[in-house]
């Protein structure tokens, strides 16, 4: 039974972590809003910038083969897996969920016969990976420089890095698990592959009406300068995506973190009353007990 | 028959411009370009210039884009810019400024510094949104 001492001070412990956890969750509030108003500032540029892929891509003849980057090595034997996380923790399962995926993505490939790569963004992911994958570390991108929603120094350098890795042939396919941003409530874990580059299947082509495309200057160099710049833009819309995602989440965890101490001071707050009532019982036993005696 | 170019810029950051107007003429690499209604499908890639948009033959709209790429199809033309700029809310104080600074940056990088090409790239851009301005 503890004292009553030792039960004030854990409701005053209590107390102070709540007030920390409420004041993390209205931040993680404030960063939130600003993260998703990033992301739906950038999403009409991806989606263009999508469906111009997606055209490009459509009128490709069959038998051109363009640029590595989209027809891919010929193979898929080595593959590269960039696992986009969080650079802080208390975000409830956000990171793990991330990293859930990219086991799974990983055990599916060795399984295959394949060989993985992986690449980590963000600390959390890589303190994860790191204790069962560590052979299998090419790089590590840490997130820490980027301040409020600019990921695009972060995207593209990461994006030069990972084609830079392609041209170098170090892999065949390069893959980014990242956890989508859904709602508030929801961010869903995704593997999207980035190399050879894919338009989403979403995306809008538009009809051309039997014309062919006019290239100036030509198909072939256009697209050398527009898969990297494709690539780059999936990156930082994923990190967008997953910058909002993680706010939402924390905010999430924090918001329940606080009640759950609420509850926690609650039933602390009884105990204390009742194990003070208890002493004051006890003392006047011994009272009347000690008169009775006289 | 629609009579109206439905045309669209954006950048990064945001979309800068969306919606129907007569005529757009746009800085490719290989030259300048305009795009009319009914355009046949056009692809190119865009040096540092300006953007007009043109409405019954007068200049409605002046955007300066930092490189890019425009896409013309039978559903209109899409801009999709590096960087792009509203030239009518540039304050051209502040453009010799960034200049200034650029240029000073770069003159301390020395030539074989590591952010040499991306500075170089940042004095070029802002000399020509400097000269876009004038005009």
């Amino acid at each position: 039974m503890p004292s009553l001492k030792d039960l004030k001070n854990r409701i005053n412990s209590v107390k102070s972590t709540r007030k920390i956890t409420k004041a993390m969750q209205m931040v993680a509030a404030a960063k939130l809003k600003r993260a998703q108003d990033a992301a739906a500032a950038s999403r009409p540029y991806a989606q263009r910038m999508a469906s111009v892929v997606a055209n490009l891509a459509g009128s490709m003849g069959e038998g051109s083969s363009g640029p590595k980057l989209l027809s891919g090595t010929g193979s898929d034997q080595t593959h590269l897996v960039v696992v986009l996380t969080s650079e802080r923790g208390l975000a409830g399962g956000f990171n793990t969920y991330v990293v859930k995926e990219a086991r799974r993505l990983i055990a599916e490939l060795a399984g295959a016969g394949k060989t993985v790569k992986i690449l980590t963004v963000g600390k959390k992911g890589r303190e994860q990976l790191k204790r069962d994958f560590s052979e299998l570390f090419v790089g590590h991108l840490d997130l820490s420089d980027v301040k409020g929603n600019d990921y695009s120094e972060a995207g593209i350098g990461l994006g030069k890095e990972i084609t830079g890795r392609f041209e170098s042939g170090e892999f065949d396919v390069a893959t980014l698990v990242y956890s989508q941003f859904k709602n508030v409530l929801s961010q869903v874990p995704v593997a999207q592959q980035l190399i050879p580059a894919q338009a989403p299947e979403n995306a809008v082509t538009i009809d051309l009406k039997g014309a062919t495309y006019i290239y100036e200057p030509s198909q072939e160099e256009i697209l050398e300068t527009l898969l990297p710049r494709y690539i780059n833009t999936q990156i930082i819309s994923a990190m967008l995506e997953s910058g909002a995602g993680e706010q939402a989440a924390r905010m999430t965890a924090m918001d329940n973190a606080t009640r759950n101490a609420g509850e926690m001071i609650d039933d602390l707050s009884m105990e204390y009353n009742r194990a003070r009532q208890a002493q004051i019982t006890k003392e006047l036993i011994e009272i009347i007990s000690g008169a009775e005696a006289l | 028959m629609a009579s109206k170019l439905h045309f669209s810029l954006v950048s990064p950051a945001k979309e800068l411009f969306s919606g129907e107007v007569d005529h757009v003429i746009a800085p490719g690499t290989e030259g300048e370009f305009g795009v009319l209604v009914n355009h046949a499908p056009f692809m190119t890639t865009l040096k540092n210039g300006v953007v007009r948009v043109l409405e019954n033959d007068t200049t409605k709209m002046r955007l300066f884009v930092r490189g890019g790429f425009a896409d013309v199809t039978p559903a209109g033309l899409t801009i999709l810019a590096e960087e792009a700029v509203d030239l009518s809310s540039v304050d051209a104080a502040k453009v010799d400024a960034e200049l200034e600074e650029a240029k000073n940056k770069l003159a301390a990088e020395g030539k074989e510094g590591p952010h040499v090409a991306t500075l170089r790239a940042q004095v070029d851009y802002l000399s020509d949104l400097k000269s876009a301005i004038v005009h």
